[in-house]
């Protein structure tokens, strides 16, 4: 055996502990279902970073983790989904081939580069009813997972993720899905997000043309007091005191994708 | 970047590679130029009046916005090969073009423009400047000039809302390019004589825009009455031109039912004056 040899599930484990302690690292970011289409919201105090983005007229892109790795993804979405719908038809463009797309990419760069890509993102594509609605969460080895309802993404994603089930159910109108996220998004106790520090969007199905919209400004304002004004649902509790783990370098085996 | 970027696997490793230049025409030129209209070979010889033409468009201003109209009809030499056609393209949500000439190319430079403008928003997170978005269709049409030598000439009015002056905006164009910035109005297209001699009696500055619209309508009446290859509107089989307003609050192409009723608004008028509102002489 030569100096140094490292096995080749060593190597697979080292960088999947890698990508996750870097993804862990930054804030979370939830996208659910409500009662017109697919919310995203991202706590974000840049402007000009964005998070959250449209890809074509259905689908919708969010992403977790470093911004130059997601930001080229979401460029190469674009323009797949683009030359695509230019060159059939726009209802051709798919969550679903893009979400292949960005599979095989970032598969290829899991197993072949030194540095795994250090992101999670989500790809939405909203139908006409809730039904056709489709959430695809692809992880940093390119492993899809097919969503239904809620996904939350980065640091203390599964706490996040605990805290939206509380509040989520189907065909919650915007006000309350944007209230259920930040409750989501904000730790027991913690200070929320104001306004200018949140990046929002919808994918709308009543929407002409292209679904997508930002939401910020005093529309977002309206909305946010709106969804304060509203009593959480009854079987709420005070929040619990349930201990909420750290972020730290999950555990576990490699993910290979193949349980999704 | 990283060396799975060299390897021969198709589409994975071009589309992800920065070019750094945010036009949907650009990168499709170097990634599927066969997909580009009007990159390929020349004709053997021109087609002249075999393909279907498109012919009248029209575009005023109007208070905070502008309003664009296009006649149905499309001939190729004395035949009428469609009665319904849509020669209005939305852009984006507060631009829109109109085409003349050959249909084919018009439709097809329609459908490229509004990937081009969608793609830079998309790819920078912001709109392009009304200036931009002109020059940008200029830049298209001069790529065309091969092929408009040929006889497949396509010609595009271009319309747009203008927030930094909170009104409408109207640009023209030739085989070469342009644009050529209008004021107050415009039109292209066979009928367009007609009808730009109609508007200058019709329009009005700072008009409502359903007065706009009822002007448009005239003028492309106008045009259709002297112009064989522009159709006036189908009364039996109610086929109305196509208006599309542009203002503060975005793209809207009016209903089948809105247009019929300004018709119909037209048509009575003709009837006791065949030839249209009479504009005073002092």
């Amino acid at each position: 055996m030569p100096f140094g040899y490292v096995s080749p599930e060593q190597q697979m484990r080292d960088k999947a502990d890698y990508a996750r302690k870097g993804i862990a690292r930054g804030r979370s970011v939830v996208v659910l279902q409500y009662e017109h289409g697919i919310l995203f919201v991202a706590p974000n105090p840049s402007r000009a970073l964005h998070k959250i983005s449209e890809i074509y007229d259905r689908i919708g892109f969010a992403a977790v983790g470093r911004y130059n790795e997601f930001e080229a993804l979401r460029l190469g979405g674009i323009r797949y989904a683009d030359i695509n719908g230019y060159n059939y038809a726009r209802d051709d463009v798919t969550a679903r081939g893009l979400a292949n797309l960005y599979a095989q990419n970032l598969g290829q760069i899991f197993t072949e580069s030194m540095k795994p890509f250090e992101v999670e993102i989500v790809v939405a594509e909203v139908g006409d009813s809730s039904d056709e609605d489709h959430i695809y969460r692809l992880t940093f080895d390119g492993s899809v997972f097919d969503e239904t309802g809620l996904v939350a993404m980065g640091g203390q994603a599964e706490a996040v993720a605990g805290r939206l089930k509380e509040r989520y159910r189907d065909g919650l109108p915007l006000a309350e899905a944007l209230e259920a996220a930040l409750f989501a998004l904000t730790e027991p106790g913690g200070e929320r997000s104001p306004a200018g520090q949140l990046e929002v969007a919808v994918l709308d199905r009543n929407r002409p043309h292209r679904k997508f919209l930002r939401l910020a400004g005093p529309r977002l304002e309206r909305l946010l007091a709106e969804g304060a004004a509203t009593p959480p649902p009854s079987g709420e509790a005070a929040p619990s005191g349930e201990a909420e783990a750290p972020a730290t370098a999950p555990e576990g085996d490699v993910d290979t994708g193949s349980n999704g | 970047m990283g060396s799975h970027r060299d390897l021969p696997a198709g589409m994975v490793n071009h589309i992800f590679t920065n070019s750094g230049i945010s036009s949907f025409t650009e990168f499709v030129g170097s990634y599927a130029p066969d997909l580009l209209p009007g990159r390929n070979e020349t004709l053997a010889a021109p087609v002249g009046d075999r393909i279907p033409h498109a012919t009248t468009i029209v575009a005023a201003t109007c208070a905070g916005g502008v309003v664009m109209a296009g006649d149905r009809r499309a001939t190729s030499g004395n035949i009428i090969s469609q009665r319904d056609m849509e020669k209005v393209f939305r852009t984006d949500d507060y631009s829109c073009m109109g085409i003349a000439g050959t249909a084919s190319t018009g439709i097809e430079m329609a459908r490229l423009y509004r990937v081009e403008l969608e793609h830079y928003e998309k790819m920078e997170g912001r709109t392009l400047s009304v200036a931009g978005k002109a020059n940008r269709l200029a830049t298209m049409i001069r790529g065309n000039l091969g092929m408009a030598m040929q006889g497949l000439v396509v010609v595009p009015l271009f319309a747009a809302y203008d927030p930094e002056i909170d009104g409408g905006r109207i640009f023209g164009y030739d085989v070469g390019g342009g644009p050529y910035e209008q004021q107050q109005y415009h039109s292209i297209g066979s009928g367009s004589i007609f009808a730009r001699g109609s508007l200058k009696k019709l329009y009005r500055e700072n008009a409502s825009p359903e007065e706009v619209v009822l002007a448009l309508i005239h003028a492309l009446y106008d045009a259709a009455d002297d112009d064989s290859a522009t159709g006036g509107p189908d009364v039996t089989r109610k086929i109305w031109p196509v208006v599309a307003q542009i203002t503060a609050d975005g793209f809207h192409r009016l209903s089948d039912e809105e247009v019929g009723g300004h018709v119909q608004t037209v048509l009575q008028e003709r009837m006791s004056s065949p030839d249209g509102p009479v504009a005073p002489l002092r």
